[in-house]
Order: C-alpha cells, then sequence, then structure tokens
C-alpha cells in the first residue's frame, strides 16, 4: 500500500513537471503573443516600423466595428488591434473582475451603467480624461474621475406591432399604467432582467416610474394581466412579438428597433411596421462605457485607441453597426434613423449610486414576484 | 508499470485544462466571501428557494430519464434483434440530436412547435382558431421533450449493442418451459439487460442534471436548475462564493453518480454468454412484428428528427404579409436566406462569410480529433488493462483504480459549464499557462468534452482483440509486422474512425466554450448562428435558419460515417 501512495504522489508530480515544461512547445502560445515589453508613456508616439505594437481590446459580444475603421487606425498608430470577446455584458465584466491581477486585455468596453457601479467598485479602469469628451453632453458622463469613459447609448422602451393595433381597431398604450389595463391583457412580452439587459433595463424604468415602494405593486398588476416573461431578447422578438408571428404585439426592445426593422427589410418599405412607445419616463437609457484596465502596459495606445472610439469617424459607425446612438452630438445620423428614430425626451431616472447598492435586491425581490 | 505510464498523457491533460482552471475560479470565489466560507455554505441549505432548486434538478432530471428510457427501449430492442433495410442510416439520424447546438434545438422545436410552428398553424388553418391551441414554449414538457430529443440515442446505443450481443436461447428455453412472453421479459431479459440499462440511465440523467441551454431557453425563466442557478448567481448576483457552493454541491452529486456508473460499467465487460449479431437478429417476418416497428421508428423520428425536418423547411419559407392575422400566413418557396448567406451586407471587421466559418468549424473540429486521439488512445488501452481480469493479488485494486479513473474521465461532462468557463479564462491568461486568447483554447475545450466518448468507444475495441487470435497468427507463421496489419489494426482502426467522427461532431456542435473562447475574426458555424439571431431584422432570423440547416447536414453527414464504419455490436456508446 505504501509503495503505491508513493507511486502516485511520484506520478502525479511527474505530470505536473510534463505540463510546465512540455506545454509550451505544443501550443503556440508563445507565437500569438507578439507584443514586446512597452515603452514609458510617452506624449508622441514615434512610430517605427519594426516596433508595431498590439492593442487588445476585449468587448461583450454586440460590439461591432468596420474593417476600414480597424486599418485606419492600425495605420495611423503603428498598432495592431486585436478583439476579443468575451460573452454578455455581464460575463465580460466578470471576467475583468475575475482576472484583474493579470488584465485580459488593455480596454475594456461593455459596461454600462446598469453594471457600472461594480466596474468602479472593484478598480478595473485607470483614469483618462480624453481631451474628445469635452464635445460629450454632461449627462452622458456618470463616472466624474473619468475611469469609465461615455461611447454610445440607446433607450429601451416599449415597442409595438402597428399593424396588430390597426387590424384590432386597437389605441396602442401610452403609458406604463396602460399595461396594466384589462383592454391589453395578454399582449405584452418582458424579458428576465436576471439574464437580458433590456429586460434590467425595463425593470429600471418601473422604479423610476414608481419609485421603490410602488414598482413590485406595479409588477403584480402586470402579473395579473397575463405579462409573459422569457429569459433572452431573442426569444421576447423573434418567437413571442406578433411581427414574427407570435401572439404579443408588445415587446420590450429598443428605441432603434423600428428603424432597424425597416433598414434590414428584404422589401423598400416606406412606412415604419413596428413602433416605441417614447412618451416621459417609459425608457430607461443605457449608457456604454468603454475604459484603460489597470496595469496595462499600453495605457498611452489604449488612451489613443479612446479618443478614436469618440472621434466623429468611429462614432457615425456605432448606429449602423450597434443600433446605439453616438455620444458626440457632432456625428450624423443616416437616413433612415434620421427620419424614424425618436429619441425619448425624458427616460425614467434612476440614481446610478442607487442601481450599484440596490440592483442585487431588486433582482431578488423582482424574482420573488414575478416568477415564483 | 507500462499501464500508469500511459495514464500520465490524459491525467495530465485533466489536471492541466479541467482541475487546474477548476480549483482557480473556486478558490478566487470562496476567497470573496466577507464572512467566513461557511456563511454561503449555510445560506443554500437554509434557503427554502435553494433546496427547491436542487429538488426540481433532481426531479426534472429523473422524469427526463425515465422518458427517455420509455421512447428508446422498443428503439433498442428493434436495432438489437432484427434486421431491417435502413438501420444505419435510422441509427446515424437519431445521433444527430445529440451534437446540436441548444440554440438550434430551441429554434427547431419552435419551428414545430412553438405559436408560429407548423402545428400551431397547421391546426388554427384547419379550425379557424383565432389563436394558437398548443402551449409548448416555456412548459415543463418543453424540457422534457429536449431531454428525450437529446439523449434517446444513448439508450439506443448502450442497451441496443448490449442486448443485439445477448444470448436470446436462455429467453427460448424459458418459453419452452412454459413462461409467458411477460414472464420471460420480467424474469429473463430484464435482469441480464439491467447492466446496460442502469449505465445508460445514469449517463442520460448525468446530462440531465447539468443541462442548461434546454432550461434556460426551452424552459424559461419560471424554471431553475442548479446550472441555471450557477448562471443566476454569477452573472446577474456576482454573489461568486455561493456560485462555488453550489458548483461543488454539483460536482458532488455528479461525482458520486459517475462512481456508480463506472462501477456498472465495469459489470457490463463481466463474461456472458455474448453472441454474435448474426445469430440473433433476424428480420421481421409476421405483420404483427412490421406494424410494431413502424410504430416504434415512427415514434422515434417524430421526437428525434421532425422538429430538425421542420427547420430545415424553415429556412427555405418566407411567411409574410398579413402579420396582424394570425390565421392566415401567407408562404412562398425561397432560397433568399442562403443567398444573403453567401453575400454579406454589412462590411464589419467581424462578419465572416458562411465558408469561412465553416472552415474554421472544420479546423477546430480536426484539431478536436487529434488532441482526443493523442489522448484518448493512451487512456483506453490502459483501461482495457485493468479490465482483463489477471489471476494476480492486485486484481482488485487494479479493478478499483480503474472505476476511479474512469470516473474521473467523466467528471468534465458533470460540472458547471459556467463556473469552468470562468476558470479557463481566470486560469489560462497568466503564466504558467499564458494561453490569453490563443485559438488553442477552444479545440482543448471541446477536447474535453469529447474524451470522455472516445474512450468509451475505444475500449471495447481494444478489449476485443483476443491474444488467441494473434497467437494463431503467429503460429501459422505471421510476422509481428503481418499481426499488426491483419489482426489489431482492421479492429483498432475503425474504432478510431468512429471515435474521430464522434469528436468531429461533438466539436462542431458546441456552442458554449467556443462563444466565451472564440476570436470575434474567427466565429465557429454555432457561435455564426447566434450573431444573426442576436440582430433584429427578418433577414437576419432566415440566414440563421439557413446556417443552422447547413450545420445540421455536416453533422448527419459524420453520423453517417460513423455508422459506416463502426464494427458492428462494438462501443458503449
Amino acid at each position: 500500500m505504501k509503495n503505491i501512495r508513493y507511486f502516485f504522489l511520484l506520478f502525479i508530480m511527474f505530470a505536473l513537471s510534463l505540463n510546465a515544461c512540455g506545454l509550451p512547445k505544443v501550443t503556440p502560445a508563445s507565437t500569438a503573443r507578439t507584443e514586446t515589453p512597452s515603452p514609458p508613456p510617452q506624449k508622441k508616439l514615434t512610430p517605427s516600423p519594426s516596433g508595431i505594437r498590439t492593442l487588445k481590446v476585449l468587448t461583450h459580444d454586440s460590439f461591432d466595428i468596420s474593417d476600414a475603421l480597424v486599418q485606419q487606425f492600425e495605420k495611423d498608430n503603428n498598432a495592431k488591434l486585436m478583439f476579443i470577446k468575451g460573452g454578455d455584458a455581464g460575463t465580460a465584466l466578470n471576467k475583468v473582475i475575475l482576472s484583474k491581477e493579470s488584465p485580459p486585455a488593455d480596454v475594456f468596453y461593455g459596461v454600462d451603467n446598469t453594471f457600472l457601479g461594480r466596474a468602479l467598485q472593484e478598480g478595473v479602469f485607470e483614469a483618462y480624461d480624453s481631451p474628445a469628451l469635452e464635445k460629450v453632453p454632461d449627462t452622458f458622463k456618470l463616472d466624474p474621475k473619468y475611469r469609465a469613459i461615455p461611447i454610445d447609448y440607446g433607450d429601451v422602451c416599449l415597442n409595438y406591432d402597428l399593424e396588430y393595433f390597426t387590424k384590432n381597431n386597437l389605441l396602442p398604450p401610452q403609458s406604463l399604467d396602460d399595461l396594466a389595463k384589462p383592454q391589453y391583457k395578454g399582449l405584452l412580452v418582458v424579458q428576465n432582467p436576471a439574464t437580458s439587459s433590456p429586460g434590467l433595463a425595463f425593470l429600471l424604468t418601473t422604479i423610476g416610474h414608481y419609485g421603490e415602494k410602488d414598482y413590485l405593486s406595479y409588477w403584480k398588476r402586470l402579473v395579473e394581466n397575463d405579462v409573459k416573461v422569457v429569459n433572452d431578447w431573442e426569444s421576447s422578438y423573434y418567437t413571442e412579438f406578433s411581427h414574427y408571428g407570435g401572439t404579443r404585439p408588445m415587446v420590450v426592445s429598443y428605441n432603434s428597433s423600428p428603424s432597424v426593422e425597416m433598414i434590414s427589410s428584404d422589401k423598400t418599405v416606406d412606412k415604419p411596421v413596428t413602433a416605441a412607445l417614447t412618451t416621459d419616463d417609459t425608457c430607461y437609457r443605457q449608457i456604454e462605457f468603454v475604459g484603460i484596465l489597470k496595469g496595462t502596459p499600453n495605457a498611452d495606445l489604449a488612451q489613443r485607441f479612446i479618443d478614436f472610439m469618440l472621434s466623429t469617424a468611429f462614432q457615425e459607425e456605432i448606429p449602423g453597426k450597434m443600433y446605439m446612438f453616438p455620444v458626440n452630438p457632432e456625428a450624423k445620423l443616416n437616413e433612415a434613423f434620421q427620419k424614424f428614430l425618436v429619441i425619448p425626451a425624458k427616460p425614467a431616472n434612476v440614481p446610478p449610486q442607487d442601481i450599484t447598492t440596490k440592483r442585487e435586491a431588486w433582482l431578488k425581490a423582482w424574482t420573488e414576484t414575478v416568477l415564483r | 508499470m507500462k499501464r500508469i505510464l500511459f495514464w500520465l498523457i490524459p491525467i495530465a491533460f485533466l489536471a492541466t485544462f479541467y482541475i487546474y482552471p477548476l480549483a482557480s475560479i473556486l478558490k478566487i470565489s470562496l476567497e470573496r466571501t466577507q464572512t467566513g466560507i461557511l456563511t454561503p455554505v449555510l445560506d443554500v441549505f437554509n434557503s427554502i428557494s435553494m433546496l427547491r432548486v436542487i429538488g426540481f434538478t433532481f426531479g426534472q432530471a429523473g422524469l427526463s430519464t425515465l422518458l427517455t428510457l420509455i421512447v428508446g427501449l422498443p428503439g433498442a430492442y428493434l436495432i438489437a434483434r432484427y434486421r431491417f433495410r435502413g438501420k444505419a442510416l435510422f441509427r446515424a439520424l437519431t445521433g444527430v440530436p445529440f451534437v446540436m447546438p441548444t440554440l438550434v434545438t430551441a429554434m427547431a422545436f419552435d419551428s414545430l412547435l412553438g405559436v408560429h410552428g407548423w402545428v400551431n398553424v397547421g391546426m388554427m388553418s384547419i379550425f379557424h382558431l383565432e389563436s394558437p391551441p398548443l402551449e409548448f414554449s416555456y412548459t415543463l414538457w418543453a424540457i422534457l421533450l429536449a431531454h428525450i430529443f437529446y439523449n434517446t440515442t444513448i439508450v439506443l446505443r448502450i442497451v441496443g449493442d448490449y442486448w443485439s450481443r445477448l444470448d436470446p436461447r436462455l429467453a427460448n428455453a424459458a418459453r419452452v418451459l412454459g413462461a409467458s412472453q411477460f414472464q420471460t421479459w420480467f424474469n429473463i431479459t430484464l435482469p441480464l439487460l439491467m447492466p446496460a440499462i442502469a449505465a445508460a440511465s445514469l449517463l442520460v440523467f448525468i446530462f440531465d442534471f447539468t443541462s442548461f441551454g434546454v432550461i434556460l431557453v426551452l424552459g424559461g425563466p419560471h424554471f431553475a436548475t442548479l446550472e441555471t442557478e450557477i448562471y443566476y448567481q454569477t452573472t446577474a448576483l456576482f454573489n461568486l462564493p455561493l456560485a462555488a457552493v453550489l458548483s461543488i454541491l454539483q460536482l458532488i452529486f455528479t461525482l458520486g453518480m459517475m462512481l456508480v456508473y463506472s462501477k456498472l460499467i465495469a459489470n457490463l465487460a463481466r463474461p456472458l454468454p455474448l453472441r454474435s449479431q448474426m445469430l440473433v437478429q433476424r428480420p421481421f417476418g409476421s405483420w404483427r412484428r412490421r406494424i410494431f416497428a413502424v410504430i416504434v421508428l415512427g415514434v422515434l423520428l417524430t421526437l428525434l428528427i421532425l422538429p430538425l425536418v421542420s427547420l430545415a423547411a424553415r429556412s427555405f419559407i418566407r411567411i409574410e404579409g398579413e402579420r396582424g392575422q394570425l390565421n392566415q400566413p401567407q408562404k412562398s418557396f425561397t432560397l433568399d436566406f442562403y443567398r444573403q448567406l453567401v453575400i454579406s451586407q454589412k462590411q464589419s471587421a467581424f462578419t465572416v462569410s458562411p465558408a469561412t466559418a465553416i472552415a474554421i468549424s472544420l479546423g477546430y473540429g480536426l484539431s478536436t480529433v487529434f488532441f482526443s486521439l493523442l489522448l484518448g488512445i493512451p487512456a483506453a488501452w490502459s483501461l482495457t488493462q485493468s479490465n482483463l481480469s489477471n489471476p494476480d493479488r492486485h486484481t482488485r485494486m487494479s479493478q478499483l483504480i480503474g472505476v476511479a479513473l474512469n470516473a474521473f474521465l467523466m467528471l468534465p461532462l458533470g460540472t458547471s459549464a459556467v463556473t469552468l468557463g470562468l476558470g479557463f479564462i481566470v486560469a489560462f491568461n497568466h503564466p504558467p499557462f499564458d494561453l490569453g486568447s490563443s485559438p488553442i483554447l477552444i479545440p482543448l475545450a471541446h477536447t474535453l468534452v469529447a474524451f470522455p466518448f472516445v474512450v468509451r468507444s475505444l475500449t471495447p475495441a481494444l478489449q476485443s482483440i483476443q491474444s488467441r487470435l494473434r497467437y494463431a497468427a503467429i503460429t501459422l507463421g505471421a510476422s509481428p509486422r503481418q499481426v499488426f496489419y491483419n489482426i489489431d489494426m482492421p479492429i483498432i482502426g475503425r474504432a478510431v474512425l468512429v471515435s474521430a467522427v464522434f469528436a468531429f461532431s461533438i466539436s462542431l456542435g458546441e456552442f458554449g466554450a467556443s462563444s466565451l473562447l472564440a476570436r470575434p475574426e474567427y466565429p465557429t458555424v454555432p457561435v455564426a448562428i447566434y450573431r444573426y439571431l442576436s440582430h433584429p431584422g427578418a433577414s437576419n432570423y432566415g440566414q440563421a435558419l439557413a446556417l443552422s440547416t447547413i450545420l445540421m447536414v455536416i453533422c448527419t453527414l459524420s453520423m453517417v460515417a460513423i455508422e459506416r464504419f463502426r464494427v458492428a455490436g462494438m462501443g458503449e456508446f
């Protein structure tokens, strides 16, 4: 018996040593990392053809950028951009927090205002007061220390199927209160705020609108009015929404969705087929931020990239690629958006520090009230 | 001695790519408690909703397993006892669901049974109904049906193969001695089959127990299992200590079941009077048997294949116009979705053509094959050695080691994918394993999933090589080289090929790890499907359907290839 134990110990040690020395030879890991130890941060970068540096940008799944812009940034800064997608916004942030001892990237884009508190509390970002922020309206600058820098925003609003309401001679809802009325019974589908970011945005809308005291009783009324809850935006939109053949003509989506429906339609459509409810206090404004990850050796290049993300060229690409809207007011929207997009004048207001401290409690209370 | 050395490679792999990331994430998570390690543990056991989650996890897994057995056993009987045309194709088709990513399965069921699925639309137009009569999504039935869809093939294969080698003369003797058909089945056949049935049930149970996508997407927000609760605690609440405790709890449950499973598998290898399939299988003969066969095959094809066919059909049909009127949708045939797939409309840095995505998937698939064979062949070889009972005094010990190693091998299948995924990220972005976002992580993660299956299909083939055959060849004057080429190669070669195709298709259909680890410029097919699905617009949905259909076709072809090369009656899976 004793022998066997010794033997096991021996071979586990052998296994570990095999890993430690054998692995780098098998994997191309060492060749994948082309970055060199970074030079100390300097004001002006002197591009040298030999010293191409790689900037790693971690993003959530929805990030998108055109090839042309990538190449332009790479050429202007003598750098190589490497994008890493880290799952949905929450998962990507967890990734950053859990590996903050050795950051997986130089820049992280995709924290929105519902996760901002978690990101700042964990201290994952380095401050950078970009000169390009001057043009950005103050309402977007939620972090006064500029660790998280606003890039784009979008409003989560109720969408409805215009055809359904015309056909059935029903007036589309005008307020959140309407959703709990008998004539709209069984017509609404929303997403689970625990698994979906528009779902969380809609929960925050109700908290902003009804206050902490009354939002749960509003949700009780919604449940009595047969609200349907699904886990993800995809199912709510493509399966449940009547525009795609489902039974629910009202769905929580974005204020951009009706315009996107027109842009991506196969046929040329001249009038919208869906619409968004954008009256006061019925939408929640998501703002997405970028930040430089603490401990990066490429802080100077990362700053360049953030300036680039705030430039008109990148900002004008955002609507067509990510269906969000530029924080830089100089960026122009394309025609379809200009014609059909409605930006809510007064989205529901929930103080950011409340979201940080009460987010988990709200989610738990909502789950108990609506799902259990 | 040699056997232990052979174990080193797979053990080293599992230590590096399973234990190390898992331990890293559990350590980091548990370190985050401010009030001591006991708090999250108490949180779990003192909370009624947590206990309810654990209860439901066991309940749905048990019920799913039971239903899967009820659906699968008659099919296993047909496969075992009868020869019929198209049997290989039938076996191949029933294997396809097993490798489909959940989002494709969800789309498939939705296209058949959802609010605008064929069944509801058909019933509405026949009976002039205002609203869809069938409520399917987000019911317990959706979870159960999806689990049957995924796992029936396990019962068909494990029980079917075992049954096909069972000597029918025992049952015949019972009949001659006056036992009724039922008595014979209950007293003779069932006890003989028990090890296979138990092994299949346990494997199915473990898959149902840890299923994630099915619960989340098809079950909807009202159902929570341990795995979805881990996801909820991790992502939404960021309560990592609690998530870690739940993961450990799940691991303990799985480990227990794995040990039982491995013990049963070891029993399966017990020498029973097994007969060649040629002797036990016969054609249907009577009309009664034919009708029985048609019913059984019909039920199986309806449950396992119809959803996929229905999805494929949807990818060719445009539903348009009159959207406000649910009961009269206009349908027309179209190839547009496939055409749009080829023409990438958006000039994005991440858009790839479907051909590229397929090429990327094939590349990862082949790498997975390479890694899993590299690890699987030595593992299977040493397992074989431990199963051959040598009459020395270490036999019992070595058998125990065999059982333990066997269980250990299967453990990754029963581990929370959410936790392990985070573990990969935490563990492999700094020395000693600085893999960062290296593309190698994806085939390695896939290998973790495919490895147990590769071992399962290789072991029996290796066991079946009888030394007597070799001796006979040598006696007849064959050189060692000739023995290898003429005896070993034909038997092992085909088994290797089969396990290669298995690893390949598992890699093709895998979504979770690929989406978390893939570089955005190199999406696999399932990741590309997900991308189309996450944007609004009819053409995006259509392209997701079209690409899913392409994935299905590739997986079907691989499954057909498995059947083509499978050594008849061999392979525990």
